[in-house]
Formats: structure tokens, C-alpha cells, sequence
């Protein structure tokens, strides 16, 4: 497998990223946010927009979300992007992960040589009721949804059930809650910079039982790019190419009744699977990831099937402190999507941009003592949809 | 029909369709035919392995409830 795989494939490297702030912006639109990442990302990487060979975009739901199709182009002609295809990724919570998946195969395959990956989300704009509903809309809609499900509530039976067969507890959950809030307090373009007690954790309003309001990703509005380029050529305009040793997309069923297993994702295993294959290198050889902690049992579930832990130990294993900035494997060191904001469309590359920031010791208060090799998780829906990416200057 | 409650939960924050029933019980639940489904739960809250049968279908989809 790794063999046929380095025979035809281009190593390929993101040569800047560019990121907004992830928060609430009553008086930004969805374009102004994606070509404010699009442009600084360019910038950052001394690239005129009219040198792109292809734009690909990550984004869920604008259409429903602001009432604007046709994204993609709407998009690159504002950035000064010419001609040249541009398309829109769809793929739930990890649209731009798919977006970044497929631009790194069409660059490593040959076919282009500067190509910039986007994601954007536009969301407060629309009351929370409508905004659940706008979410649900990534699961099954002939079945949970039209029984009243929404996307906390199906994390809500995933924990259920993982509580029922791992012993994992309501301080668990919490633990990650906490952790990813202290993290994000560091990070100045974290939607929520605020240090929150194991007691609020447990003490919040309920959302869908067992998960609380502490448990819960925000909603935001925000947007994240990176340039890339085959890694000879990245050179020429960095003297920091990260290397995207590996990256790969896998599928599983959109509705949750349909798992054998609602405590693991197939999809995940699958696209870490590869992911390691192509890069060589094992869960243990990871040293710091970010990982898709939509809901807290999200991140328990997501270190347990990347392999950083034996299935059915996530809990424990955050309780102990080991994910913690100055644990053994520090996970979600940009305060992940519970602190930092999840933009739905934008969260793909926004993780790539963290994880490539630390590898480029630009994390400022958020950098860690080991971050050469970085790990990025992007789920879409309730496990439909994963893209594993992993980076490093090795 | 019945079956087993596999996985369940009780929604506190709801789309505008159901927010006038909050809170409500919905609930994974594996069919004697092995086959599973997504329902609501009436009358008494279900826990995993409880049993429960399904007495109605409205719109499409079963309302279970508990077998005591």
C-alpha cells in the first residue's frame, strides 16, 4: 500500500495558513470572512491570487445558513482568484477537511503546482432553534431527525452508551470541558477565552442528558485557509514548508440507528489507517493533535479510535491529565472546538492551521515543548464523513 | 412490535418543530428482529436494555414505551 502509493504521489506542503478570529460577528458576512483567512493565508505566503491554479472551499451550510449558493466562485473572484476551477466541498462538520483532502491529491497527483484550500461558516445569524435545525440537517432526515433527534442529542446516545459500556462518567466528559477551555484561554482568536471549573461543568444546563451545556461546541462564524504547493516548490516561498506526510477521507452510514457500535467510528479508524500508512509513522510517534471535540464524548471517542488509547479507556485517560498541554499526548492545545469556536465549514482547515503553526513554533502562548509531528480529525455528521491529516517538518 | 432500548436521551434544546414538547425522551432501540430504529419514548424515561413496545407511528415514526 505505501509502496504504490509513494510511486505516484508528489509530497506536498502547505506553505502559509491564514486564519479570522472564530466568534460571533453580527456585522461580517460569509464572503468578507473567507476572503479576510483567503487573503492574509496568500500574503503570508507571497503569492499573487492570479498564481492559484484552483480554489477548494469548505463549507456546510451557507445556503441555508445566509441564503448564498455558488459559493466557491462567489468566493475566489473577491480574492483576486481568476479562471481557474472552483469548487465547494460538502461534507458536514468536515467539509473543509474534505476540501483539504482533495486539493492535497489533485497537487500530489500533478495536476497543480499553487493551490488554496479554504473554510468558512457563517452562522450567528440565525436564532439557535433555526441553527439546530440547520445542523440536524447533517443526519438522516427520513429517520432521527424526523423523530426529534438533534446533533447533541445523537452525541448524547453515544456517550449514553459508552457510560453503559466502558464505565466512562459525567467527570470525564467534564475533564475535557476544562482542558479545552484553559487551552483556549491562551489562544487570542478563540471564540470563548474563558477557564472553567470541573463544578460549572457539571453544574450547567442540560442540552440532551447526559451532555450539558459545557459539553457543547459554540456557534461561530469564523474562516481558515492554507496554500499548498508540491514541496520543491514551497521552498521558493517559505523557509517553513510543513510537510503533509499523510491525509486521507473515509465514509460511513449517515444514520446513528445504522452503526453496529455507536462507541467507535468506522470512518475514523479507516482514515487513520491510512493516514499512518502513507505517513509511515504509528498513533505513538504522534506527538500533539487536533481532534474534532464537537461534544465532549466526541474527543474520548476520537483518541480511542486514532489508537492513542485502547478503546473503552478516552475517559480515564482525559481525566489523568495526559492530553493536557503538559501531558504525554496534548490534545486540542488550540482550545479545540468547544473553546476555540466551531465555524462548521471552516474547523477542517483551521485544525491544519493550528497544527501547522505549532510545527512552526508560531503558537505563542499555545506552543508546545514537542510539535514536530501534529495530528488533525475532522468528523463530519455522527461519523459519516473523517479526514485524518498529519503533518510534520521531518 | 417490541424490542430493547440500545441508547437514549433526554432533549432539553430543541429545533422550532418540537420545541413545544421539551422535554422529551428519544431512544435507539433494537427491534426483536434485530433490526434498529430511532423513536421517542412516552410516558415513563426508558434506561439501556429496558424493554419497551411500540404503540403507535405517527408520521412515519414509532412511539415506543415501556414494558413494566
Amino acid at each position: 500500500m505505501r509502496a504504490k502509493l509513494i510511486n505516484y504521489m508528489r509530497p506536498v506542503a502547505v506553505v502559509a495558513a491564514g486564519k479570522t478570529p472564530f466568534g460571533a460577528f453580527p456585522d461580517r458576512d460569509l464572503r468578507s470572512l473567507a476572503v479576510q483567512a483567503g487573503d492574509k493565508c496568500l500574503k503570508n505566503g507571497h503569492v499573487n491570487p492570479l498564481q492559484v491554479e484552483a480554489f477548494y472551499l469548505g463549507n456546510f451550510a451557507g445556503p441555508s445558513f445566509t441564503g448564498q449558493n455558488h459559493l466557491a466562485p462567489y468566493i475566489s473572484t473577491a480574492l483576486g482568484i481568476r479562471d481557474v476551477p472552483a469548487t465547494r466541498f460538502e461534507a458536514a462538520c468536515a467539509s473543509s477537511g474534505s476540501a483539504f483532502f482533495h486539493a492535497f491529491s489533485a497537487v500530489s497527483a500533478g495536476l497543480y503546482d499553487c493551490v488554496l484550500v479554504a473554510g468558512v461558516e457563517k452562522m450567528t445569524s440565525q436564532p439557535t432553534a433555526r441553527v439546530t435545525e440547520i445542523l440536524a440537517g447533517a443526519g438522516d432526515c427520513s429517520g432521527e431527525v424526523k423523530a426529534g433527534s438533534t446533533f447533541p442529542s445523537l452525541f448524547a446516545m453515544i456517550a449514553r452508551r459508552h457510560m453503559y459500556q466502558y464505565g466512562t462518567t459525567r467527570e470525564d466528559l467534564a475533564a475535557v470541558a476544562v482542558k479545552n477551555h484553559a487551552n483556549g484561554a491562551l489562544n487570542p482568536d478563540a471564540h470563548m477565552r474563558k477557564v472553567i471549573t470541573m463544578e460549572q461543568a457539571l453544574n450547567a444546563r442540560p442540552v440532551a442528558e447526559p451532555l450539558y451545556l459545557y459539553d457543547c461546541s459554540l456557534i461561530s462564524d469564523g474562516a481558515a485557509a492554507v496554500l499548498l504547493m508540491p514541496f520543491d516548490r514551497a521552498r521558493d516561498f517559505t523557509d517553513k514548508p510543513v510537510r503533509i506526510l499523510g491525509v486521507a477521507q473515509a465514509s460511513d452510514f449517515v444514520a446513528l440507528d445504522q452503526k453496529p457500535d455507536i462507541t467507535t467510528f468506522p470512518a475514523v479508524r479507516r482514515a487513520a489507517q491510512k493516514a499512518y500508512e502513507m505517513a509511515g509513522v504509528t498513533p505513538r510517534d504522534i506527538q500533539f493533535a487536533e481532534v474534532h471535540d464537537c461534544f465532549t464524548i466526541a474527543e474520548i471517542v476520537a483518541i480511542e479510535d486514532l489508537g492513542f488509547v485502547d478503546k473503552g479507556c478516552g475517559g480515564p485517560y482525559e481525566s489523568s491529565g495526559a492530553t493536557a498541554r503538559t501531558g504525554e499526548k496534548p490534545i486540542n492545545a488550540s482550545g479545540g472546538l468547544k473553546s476555540k469556536g466551531h465555524p462548521v465549514g471552516a474547523t477542517g482547515v483551521a485544525q491544519v492551521c493550528d497544527i501547522v503553526a505549532q510545527i512552526r513554533r508560531e503558537a505563542g502562548d499555545m506552543q508546545l515543548k514537542r510539535h514536530s509531528l501534529g495530528l488533525a480529525q475532522n468528523l463530519g455528521g455522527s461519523g459519516a464523513s473523517c479526514v485524518v491529516s498529519i503533518l510534520g517538518n521531518v | 412490535m417490541t424490542g430493547a432500548v440500545y441508547t437514549e436521551t433526554v432533549i432539553h434544546v430543541a429545533p422550532e418543530a418540537f420545541a413545544s414538547d421539551v422535554p422529551y425522551q428519544v431512544a435507539i432501540v433494537t427491534l426483536d428482529s434485530g433490526s434498529r430504529t430511532t423513536g421517542r419514548v412516552l410516558g415513563d424515561r426508558v434506561a439501556i436494555d429496558d424493554d419497551v413496545e411500540q404503540v403507535e407511528t405517527r408520521d412515519g415514526v414509532p412511539f415506543f414505551r415501556k414494558i413494566s
